[in-house]
């Protein structure tokens, strides 16, 4: 069997993974079997991408078909192993994991539901990324969006996640349509529909396609604005189906621009600019977004909207410097942005199981009602901290890698272009310093309230690690975030394929190797290590940890509680304040009137500002527009079969 | 990169372990001869890093691991960047392509867990501090990178050693009114990382307007000498910076080269001292203005590097 084959059997026994379970009893052991299959599956897909790996390219698998440029099929390229790679990985850890988060025996009425919707979802992921036309990219596509919204609607009975699923599959049908439209232009032009490059280019056609694949994709890589429906469905949905759609199906969203990309080889340099402000603009305010949150869920949602648009800010250069033909940034671009894919795949999924451990364990997503956690759940404490660290971009875990990637090449643009194109880079990348100091304001934010402190609620104090089957995924996921901080050189031969691939066979004159300080980052990762020991055993040899325990020093307090804590919200305040002529937050405070005020509560949230002022306004303006039609439809029969007669008459008379 | 280790590298990191913990004391000296007053000991910050290796130390209930985590990650990473930054004639310890990112995000790493461990004690007011910290860190953060950029540009160089060497000479020469916006943004930018006035009083007894020390308020002992000598070695890592930019002159003579890097940092800790002497603290909210003031200065630095 070819490696091509391969891939494509294995997409379709995840695909099949949940329908033994329909006819099985619902049981937990037919669950792990579900998920049994779905690894089984994945296994496959391993092997496959290993094969296609040591045999090379290879002719891909084609069906034959009865008409003409309508054929459909399947092959890996460097693209596609990069995309595969996290695809397979996270997908079957997620499975593990929600062995343990959602049990047949606590979820009897969607258990079956969600285990045969997450098999859809990962095995059309797997067709997706290695479609070689479009009507083969539509099914898996299709498939993806239809799957994911039984998964987001899991809980059903829940009005919130109902209209989060609905905004889901709006937004999906949005991003599905102009997919459609990207590929009848695509049919339009080249007369097939598959992927072979437009070589016609700043052609209204192809200025078309380009845009309607970066409104499609971009609706479902959740680039701002186009993000409204990001937020809510990842804080709904289950927390392992959180982790897969945040780590893996905006991803798809990614894919899709970048084949788009490969697609119109001829791209003049401002749209690459253009790309790079869009990332650019989408991570900061993401971030700032993320920062105003005290759900956990809609928090690491809208660090998704922000690590998302670092992705497009790599792919953006690497489109500049396609254009003007500089192989050194567009291979510093592709691979920092596929290796922030890789990244934001890991620790975003490690963050959302870890968010999962902390509402199987304490109950709530509030941030404000948790703390302290670090003491009863260390083992969920400490990969979440890892997960933090790692999404902020701090050396030695794996986002600084990518992220540096991008850095080098925003400051070989800013030094070497012209000023005009060395301006947008010399913005965009203070502008990814101000994002990673949000992350690391955020994230501080949050593993210190949540892990930190003292209990805030009576929950928070009961709360309970997690089982090993939860605590597993998550460990591979951090490990994963580890290896590939400290040992980036391992990665760079994947990524050079995939620059390669990017770039329509044409390599760069370098590899990454070359182009990026990839073993200096190792070094320093182990004097790091070597430091960090030397204080630790420091510490160690002068008795700190065995030091006498007393209250918290609280400039002299003797009864400090646990509610006089700082909490999210506080902790936020200011930069809320700073970004508020984006993020809109809303107070209620109380207004004191009398000498000795009342009981009074504060309340302050951070809405989303595109849905709430923009969104909503306008489809409330479009259904008072079109209210007028309602009287044509009263219901009346007489009424209709006078409308009948009106046309009739209307078109004798015109004849 | 280790593979050449020469003696200098030697001196380089003899100068990094011993020579920060100076710098407080010459501030402090100055505010003493404006005040009137005759002042600590010079070496005053080492006499306490000392005495606090050697005193035992109490750790609240509500802490964990990460508390003590914190003061080591603070001193790991400000001498991971003490080694980035070129101080002689020669090059720095560490020096690659893209080290002027390592060097930011290693500090940023150090301010993580600072702020985690202060967060750990369940303390109000180091929440607060830990939040201030991390705001602020926000509107530095661009007005550094904006720098940085406009320092590339000039010299065309992506490494620490590059960009802060004789190239720089160059830039001075060609755009010195870039230079200067940058080299007083970056001033700005180090009163602010290292929690001087006018954005952070480090003598005030008000707990409730204190950034940096706030944060560490629960730090006894050797941990609390470790929170001292990592904030000497954030003080040394930014005065040096400011030097060598302000100063990327090679003499020829490799001693005469250290001492005017050691001369620089003091001269620094000096300017710190006069401005702390002779300005009132901003009120926090007032802070942000400020900052972003030295971002746009930064920006305007940049402007003026990108079109020379």
């Amino acid at each position: 069997m070819t490696s091509h084959a391969l891939i494509l059997t294995s997409g379709l026994i995840a695909m099949a993974s949940g329908f033994p379970a329909l006819v099985l009893p619902r049981s937990n052991a037919v669950q792990a079997l579900t998920s049994l299959i779905l690894l089984a599956g994945n296994a496959a897909g391993a092997f496959a991408v290993r094969g296609w790996w040591m045999e090379g390219p290879t002719p891909p698998l084609a069906f034959p078909s009865p008409f003409d440029g309508l054929s459909v099929g399947i092959a890996i390229d460097g693209v596609s192993a990069a995309f595969l790679v996290p695809v397979l990985l996270v997908t079957s850890l997620a499975s593990i994991y929600g062995l343990g988060y959602w049990r047949q025996s606590e979820h009897p009425e969607n258990g079956v539901r969600v285990g045969l919707f997450l098999g859809l979802l990962s095995g059309a992921m797997t067709v997706i990324v290695t479609a070689r036309d479009g009507l083969m990219f539509l099914a898996g596509w299709e498939t993806m969006a239809v799957a994911a919204f039984f998964l987001v609607a899991a809980e059903d009975h829940i009005r919130e996640t109902r209209m989060a699923a609905w905004l889901y599959l709006a937004a999906s049908h949005l991003a599905t349509l102009c997919a459609f439209g990207t590929f009848l232009l695509l049919y339009a032009i080249n007369g097939t529909y598959e992927f072979v490059p437009i070589r016609e280019t700043g052609t209204a056609a192809s200025t078309a396609l380009v845009l309607l694949a970066l409104v499609g994709f971009g609706t479902k890589a959740g680039i701002m604005p186009l993000h409204v429906w990001l937020p809510s469905a990842h804080a709904q949905a289950p927390s392992h189906v959180s982790a897969v759609m945040s780590g893996l199906l905006i991803k798809m969203g990614i894919y899709g621009l970048v084949r788009v990309a490969m697609l119109v080889p001829d791209m003049p340099a401002e749209w690459g600019l253009f790309v790079l402000a869009i990332g650019t603009v989408s991570a900061i305010l993401g971030v700032a977004f993320a920062v105003g949150q005290h759900d956990i869920k809609r928090l690491l949602a809208y660090h998704s909207i922000e690590n998302i648009g670092i992705i497009v800010m790599g792919l953006g250069l690497a489109l500049v410097g396609r254009s003007v033909g500089n192989p050194v940034w567009t291979l510093l671009g592709i691979s920092g942005a596929i290796l922030h894919v890789w990244n934001h795949a890991l620790f975003k999924s490690l963050l959302f199981l870890g968010a999962g451990s902390v509402i199987h364990g304490a109950g709530t997503r509030e941030i404000d009602r948790l703390g302290g956690l670090g003491k009863r759940m260390p083992v969920t404490a400490t990969c979440f901290l890892i997960g933090a660290v790692a999404i902020c971009g701090l050396p030695p875990l794996n986002g600084f890698v990518s992220e540096l990637l991008i850095y080098i090449g925003l400051f070989r643009v800013a030094t070497g272009a012209d000023a005009s194109t060395a301006s947008v880079a010399a913005l965009a990348a203070p502008g990814l310093a101000l994002v990673g100091a949000l992350a690391v304001a955020c994230f501080v934010k949050v593993h210190g309230i949540v892990f930190l402190g003292a209990p805030r609620t009576p929950e928070a104090a009961k709360a309970h690690e997690s089982s090993f089957v939860m605590l597993g995924p998550m460990a591979a996921l951090a490990a994963c975030c580890v290896v590939i901080g400290v040992v980036p050189l391992a990665v760079a031969p994947i990524l050079d394929v995939a620059a390669a691939a990017f770039t329509g066979g044409v390599a760069g004159p370098a590899s990454l190797a070359e182009s990026a300080p990839l073993a200096a980052i190792s070094g320093v990762a182990g004097l790091f290590a070597g430091f960090l020991a030397a204080g630790a055993l420091f510490l160690g040899v002068r008795g700190v940890g065995r030091a006498p325990r007393s209250l918290t020093w609280d400039c002299g307090y003797a009864a400090p509680s646990a509610r006089m804590q700082y909490t999210s919200s506080s902790f936020a305040e200011t930069l809320v304040h700073l970004f508020s002529w984006a993020l809109r937050p809303e107070t209620h405070r109380p207004a004191i009137k009398a000498l000795f005020p009342d009981d009074a509560h504060f309340e302050s949230h951070v809405r989303d500002t595109v849905l709430e002022k923009a969104l909503f306004p306008l489809t409330r303006g479009v259904l008072w527009l079109f209210s007028w039609a309602r009287y044509l439809q009263a219901g009346n029969l007489q009424a209709s079969l006078m409308y009948i007669l009106a046309v009739i008459l209307f078109l004798l008379l015109w004849r | 990169m280790f593979e050449s280790f020469p003696f200098v590298s030697v001196v380089h990191i003899l100068v990094v372990l011993v020579a920060p913990p100076l710098l407080p004391g010459v501030i402090n000296r100055v505010k003493a001869i404006f005040a009137g007053r005759r002042g600590q000991p010079l070496l005053q910050t080492y006499y306490d890093i000392v005495k606090l290796i050697r005193k035992e130390s109490v750790l609240s209930e509500t802490t964990t691991w990460v508390f003590l985590f914190g003061p080591v990650a603070a001193v790991s990473t400000g001498l991971l960047a003490a080694l980035l930054v070129p101080l002689g004639n020669a090059s720095a310890p560490l020096s690659f392509e893209g080290d002027l990112i390592l060097l930011a995000y290693a500090l940023a790493l150090g301010r993580f867990f600072t702020m985690a461990a202060a967060l750990d004690t369940g303390s109000a007011f180091e929440g607060m501090g830990a939040a201030r910290e991390a705001t602020y860190a926000c509107l530095a953060e661009p007005a550094l990178f904006l720098g940085l950029i406009a320092i590339a540009r000039l010299t065309g160089g992506l490494s620490l050693d590059g960009m802060l060497g004789p190239a720089l000479l160059h830039g001075w020469s060609v755009a010195a009114e870039s230079l200067l916006l940058v080299l007083i943004s970056w001033f700005v930018v180090l009163l602010v990382e290292n929690c001087r006035i006018p954005f952070d009083d480090p003598n005030t007894h008000l707990e409730l307007t204190m950034i940096h020390e706030v944060m560490v308020l629960d730090h006894s002992g050797p941990a609390f000498g470790m929170v001292l000598y990592g904030a000497s070695l954030k003080l040394f890592v930014f005065s040096a910076l400011v030097v060598r930019l302000a100063f990327p002159v090679r003499t020829g003579s490799e001693p005469l080269d250290w001492i005017v890097v050691l001369a620089g940092t003091i001269g620094v800790a000096v300017g710190v001292g006069v401005i702390e002497s002779t300005l009132a603290r901003l009120r926090l909210t007032s802070i942000p203005a400020l900052l972003t003031g030295a971002g746009v200065l930064s920006l305007f630095g940049m402007i003026l590097a990108l079109v020379h």
